[in-house]
């Protein structure tokens, strides 16, 4: 296998279209299997009654926009350092989704936070981190919107999710500590310990995320290549055969 | 009328060989020229500072206790606002007028360049502020310990400011919208100097001892002068381009 090859967007294009629909079944299937296993199988909780099965869609909605802005930064590296144009793209393809997920997860937070808190907004330490890990995406987007050179604006969005990803552990930290100092750990929900089923569920469904995320990146940059290389050959070909 | 620096094009041999300093050096000194060229701008800037701090109290109470204790974050928030409404001066000019463009082409490297605009704009618009601080606390109610705390917390935070911003100026160069834009992408890298900042005089407050939040925001300044010099220069020679 010669993975290089694919790094160019002529042959990485049809390559991510054998693979959307691979990934785009398991996430239904798997999805389809956390469902039932969260609402159905697992049992309803001591503590919090059934408020909690939130955290199916909550804590994997809340690992993904974690482990994107991650991939987004290496996409990004290697769009500086190597010069590719598809790492490029793959970051560009990487933020709306990654924005969407840290979005649910501040939205089934506060939903959760009403039943269980008591309250829809508390100043807790991923809240509030959560919060501004959405502004890292906004301004990321914003700022692509804002060039018309592609190029530049790769490049631009590179030096800031880099950047970006060098201050979000700094963020969480310093949120962490802010917090303690004024109100103690006082918001957190019962300590209970997890029953396992519950646990498999939430990596069900968390793994149904990543699929997902894998699926919909995988077709955004396929829209992506055809819009930025449509002056070349092989675009031009894939355009009059669908037509 | 002070006579603003010619772009170096040829320096002596021996500079170039390591001419981080030569370059820093000049770019600092031409930048606070400029500045000072420009006094009353300076001026409007640091009132901006004056009247959003003089804001809060005629927005909540003029309570002496609360006073006391919303002070210290007041004083940040606007030192915060001062910080971004100043960065559009530190390339913006020189990008519309060519001046970037020689600058990037002289012989020094452009971090060093960058590194000296950045210093020269902390000087004449952040330090300002560090100065400032005190008197505006006096205000606020804010007895000497948490002044004399506010002001270090200040002097190490507002570099930082500086540093951070510059890169978020540097990529904003040219686009449309860059004032909304510049608040987007800078803002959210400040929030720990933010929190660092206001948490040394909380906890002066709180009887815990300040010495870790300062640590804390010295740790930052020194990553931030180790790295935003280089993010900064790849950003302009990004606009550049």
């Amino acid at each position: 296998m010669h993975w290089y090859r694919y790094s160019s967007p002529a042959s990485f294009y049809p390559f991510a279209g054998r693979m959307i629909p691979w990934f785009a079944w398991a996430a239904a299937i798997l999805t389809a299997i956390g469902l039932v296993i969260g609402l159905a199988i697992a049992p309803t909780d001591f503590q919090q009654g059934d408020a909690y099965r939130i955290i199916f869609i909550h804590v994997p909605a809340a690992w993904m926009s974690m482990f994107l802005y991650l991939v987004m930064a290496f996409w990004s590296a290697l769009a500086l350092g190597f010069n590719t144009r598809l790492s490029a793209m793959m970051a560009q393809a990487l933020a709306p989704t990654g924005a969407l997920m840290t979005f649910i997860a501040l939205w089934t937070g506060s939903l959760w936070g009403r039943p269980t808190w008591g309250t829809y907004w508390a100043w807790d330490a991923r809240m509030t981190s959560e919060l501004i890990l959405l502004f890292l995406y906004l301004g990321v987007i914003a700022l692509r919107n804002a060039i018309d050179d592609p190029r530049r604006a790769d490049r631009a969005c590179a030096i800031l999710s880099i950047v970006g990803a060098i201050n979000v552990p700094i963020i969480y930290y310093s949120v962490k500590w802010w917090n303690t100092l004024h109100q103690g750990a006082s918001v957190r929900p019962g300590e209970s310990k997890m029953a396992t089923i519950m646990l498999v569920g939430m990596l069900v469904m968390a793994l149904a995320a990543w699929f997902y995320a894998i699926a919909i990146v995988l077709a955004r940059v396929r829209v992506i290549i055809v819009e930025r290389e449509r002056g070349t050959a092989w675009v031009a070909e894939i355009l009059r055969a669908r037509a | 009328m002070i006579a603003i620096p010619k772009v170096p094009t040829a320096p002596a041999r021996a500079d170039t060989t390591g001419a981080v300093f030569p370059g820093l050096r000049w770019a600092l000194a031409r930048d606070i020229k400029v500045a000072l060229r420009s006094r009353a701008e300076l001026a409007v800037q640091l009132l901006f500072y004056v009247i959003v701090v003089t804001l809060f109290p005629l927005a909540t109470t003029p309570e002496r206790t609360l006073l006391a204790a919303m002070g210290p974050g007041v004083l940040w928030v606007a030192a915060l606002l001062a910080s971004l409404l100043s960065l559009p001066r530190l390339f913006t000019a020189d990008y519309a007028d060519g001046t970037l463009e020689q600058i990037a082409l002289s012989p020094y490297s452009l971090e060093a360049l960058v590194a000296g605009k950045v210093l020269a704009h902390w000087l004449t618009t952040g330090f300002p502020v560090v100065l400032l601080a005190p008197l505006l606390g006096i205000q606020y109610a804010m007895d000497g310990e948490s002044l004399a705390v506010l002001s270090v917390a200040l002097l190490i935070g507002t570099p930082i400011l500086s540093l951070l911003g510059a890169i978020g100026a540097a990529l904003t160069l040219g686009l449309r919208a860059g004032g909304s834009l510049l608040a987007l992408l800078v803002l959210p890298l400040y929030v720990p100097v933010l929190i660092f900042g206001t948490g040394a005089v909380e906890a002066l407050r709180a009887g815990i001892a300040v010495g870790a939040n300062l640590s804390l925001l010295a740790a930052g300044l020194i990553v931030a002068v180790v790295g935003a010099p280089f993010a900064c220069a790849a950003a302009v020679r990004v606009a550049l381009d």
